[in-house]
């Protein structure tokens, strides 16, 4: 499925508009968010990923209503909630640091939304019990925060925001604090239960990993600008930016100029001369000087008596068990990386070795 | 540095940090400088406390061990009637300044940074940087003024004067607490829908209580404490017990004003002591 075919079938549940925020004034402002156009459906487990600064968190803090925009609206389930307060929007955050109420046990944590909503005491009472049922923390009902893990933490603060079953949760890098093999499992618990309860997730990370494993959907976002929308197998094998491809995995780019187009295909002039199809997809970059992509995955060593599609000095064997990257220099100066599934044969494969290397055509991409 | 363990930073911080306290303990003197430090600061007091238990009238001659003074003390009616409008007086100032000194504390932290904000902190803070004699002068002239026009007598002038300069001393340890809270707390209560007033009573002022305590507690030391304002501001009758004492002094000093002024220390540490206790339960 791509992004757009699940677009037609499922309606919006967070909405931006042209919107724009801008922190300070005059020569010191900084534009955070630039005219960022998006749909967040509902259902869906939607991230928000790119580098520190890039205006993902800006983001997330204007759905929930902590950062009012410059311009532009925001609107859930297609009602404006632009110039809402936070406490008006049915929307909860978990929030990088947790911020649990240090003053109020677990308990009084997971129950304080629905406090603040009205619910009848048997209500919060049956609510807080299910939801640290739910993080499998019933044994710390009645501690005080700072008396549990990070782990710990990090379940109540997630139990606080899903007891008053929000429309959208929102999750502010809620992993990072922890250690990796924690955040494996987390990984999965969070994707798990976003399934169980159907609620929309906005999850902001710049873990481009941690993007991949759980989201449906990911905005790539560079500069206040998101540059990309698509499911996990679109930005990996179909992306239309070269800094896209760059952050998302690891990926061989080359110059060139495009020759002629014909539909979705490019015929593109590398440096050497030498002549590739690379496909277009959504890319704005149609004509002139383009970079084109390839996955070193997607590279193979030329077979005896293949003609390789190019030619260069190997520099680098790396072996890392499950593959073994070649790394390879072109006559022009460039690099590219060829990831041999398992190990090479290094009688034949030294460095110094002049090697041939054959891209898979289908998935060659021309990048803006 | 000539040490090879340099080479790693990460590891070797914490093997630098300890090896620098036990420097500064092993430094020549150290432990001689302490204690001349902490004789000075105490042993004025110490002589004071033992000669409250004095028998005889004399602050310098010990004859033997006796509880007389602190009856002597209790049972003055000119002591007990300063005690009580001291106390009188500290509580208003405490009540009224560190309201003032709260709000104060939350416009300059809790709201976006606006022009001037330091010039606000420096109008606060002020008071504690003018002479005293200049603030005394200048509420009595003020005080002068308002009473000539408006008829108005009574102790209200002195405790007005106590609750403003109050202000400042209450201040300082509320904004510390707010500053280190971070906004994170109070955004994450308002995004679990409590409206601003909740937010406030059930996520910021609790967790304010400790620095409120401690604004309070110093704004009620300083106020019991005031000398210079009182005397200028003070009317007959007005007599608070620093200004108690400082007559009887004059009159020559008996082992009754170190009885009286023993209470005081005695006071004032167990206010300390809450504090310590108040704060450390807060902190947990």
């Amino acid at each position: 499925m791509t992004g757009t075919e699940i677009a037609r079938d499922r309606k919006a549940a967070v909405s931006a508009r042209a919107l724009s925020k801008t922190f300070g004034q005059g020569d010191y402002a900084v534009t955070a968010l630039d005219s960022v156009e998006l749909d967040i459906l509902e259902n869906e487990f939607f991230t928000l990923l790119g580098p520190s600064g890039c205006g993902k968190t800006t983001l997330l803090r204007l759905i929930a209503g902590f950062e009012l925009p410059t311009q532009g609206s925001i609107s859930l389930q297609g009602q404006d909630i632009t110039d809402k307060p936070p406490h008006r929007r049915p929307i909860n955050t978990v929030f990088q640091n947790y911020a649990l109420f240090p003053h109020m046990t677990v308990a009084e944590n997971i129950g304080f939304g629905l406090r603040m909503l009205g619910k009848p005491a048997a209500e919060i009472k049956q609510t807080t019990e299910r939801m640290l049922a739910l993080v499998q923390l019933e044994a710390m009902a009645g501690r005080r925060t700072d008396q549990l893990s990070g782990g710990q933490q990090q379940r109540v603060a997630l139990a606080r925001a899903l007891a008053p079953a929000p429309k959208v949760l929102l999750l502010d890098e809620p992993l990072a604090a922890l250690d990796l093999k924690l955040r494996k499992n987390m990984q999965l618990e969070l994707k798990s239960l976003q399934a169980e309860t159907g609620i929309t997730f906005v999850f902001v990370t710049h873990d481009q990993e941690e993007a991949l494993t759980m989201s449906d959907r990911i905005a790539v976002m560079k500069s206040g600008k998101i540059l990309q929308i698509g499911t996990p197998r679109d930005i990996y094998d179909r992306p239309t930016h070269r800094f896209v491809a760059d952050f998302i995995g690891d990926i061989n780019i080359l110059e060139g100029t495009v020759e002629h187009t014909d539909g979705d295909l490019a015929t593109v002039r590398l440096k050497d001369g030498t002549r590739v199809s690379a496909h277009l997809g959504t890319t704005a970059a149609r004509s002139g000087e383009v970079s084109v992509a390839i996955r070193p995955e997607n590279v193979r060593l030329a077979g005896a008596g293949e003609t390789p599609t190019l030619t260069g000095i190997l520099e680098n064997i790396v072996y890392f068990g499950a593959a073994t990257n070649l790394h390879l220099r072109l006559g022009t100066g460039e690099e590219i990386v060829i990831r041999n599934p398992g190990a090479v044969d290094e009688g034949r494969y030294q460095p110094g070795a002049t090697i041939g290397a054959v891209l898979q055509p289908e998935l060659i991409r021309v990048l803006e | 540095m000539a040490d090879p363990t340099t080479a790693m930073p990460a590891s070797t911080q914490p093997r630098q940090r300890r090896r620098l306290v036990r420097d500064l303990k092993a430094m020549p003197g150290f432990t001689a400088t302490a204690w001349l430090c902490i004789v000075t600061l105490y042993l004025p007091i110490l002589v004071l406390i033992a000669f409250s238990f004095n028998e005889n009238r004399s602050v310098v001659l010990w004859t033997g061990f006796s509880l007389d003074w602190y009856a002597k003390a209790l049972e003055n009616d000119g002591i007990r009637n300063a005690a009580w409008v001291s106390v009188k007086i500290a509580l208003f100032a405490t009540v009224i300044s560190t309201i003032a000194a709260t709000m104060a504390a939350l416009a300059t932290t809790r709201t976006k940074a606006f022009a001037g904000q330091g010039l606000v902190y420096g109008i606060i803070n002020q008071p504690l940087m003018i002479p005293e004699i200049v603030t005394a002068i200048a509420t009595l002239s003020l005080f002068a003024l308002v009473k000539k026009v408006t008829g108005l007598t009574g102790i209200g002038y002195l405790m007005l004067a106590h609750a403003a300069f109050c202000i400042p001393f209450a201040y300082m340890p509320i904004r510390a607490r707010l500053e280190t809270m971070t906004l994170t707390l109070e955004q994450a209560a308002a995004d679990l829908y409590a409206p601003p007033l909740k937010v406030f009573t059930l996520v910021t002022l609790p967790l304010l209580g400790p620095g409120i305590v401690a604004g309070a507690m110093l704004a009620f030391v300083v106020s019991l404490d005031d000398v210079i304002i009182t005397l200028m501001i003070a009317g007959p009758g007005e007599t608070t017990l620093p200004i108690y004492i400082l007559g009887a002094i004059r009159r020559g000093i008996t082992p009754e004003i170190n009885a009286v002024s023993t209470i005081l220390v005695a006071v004032s540490v167990l206010l300390v002591m809450l504090l310590f206790l108040v704060q450390r339960r807060m902190q947990r």
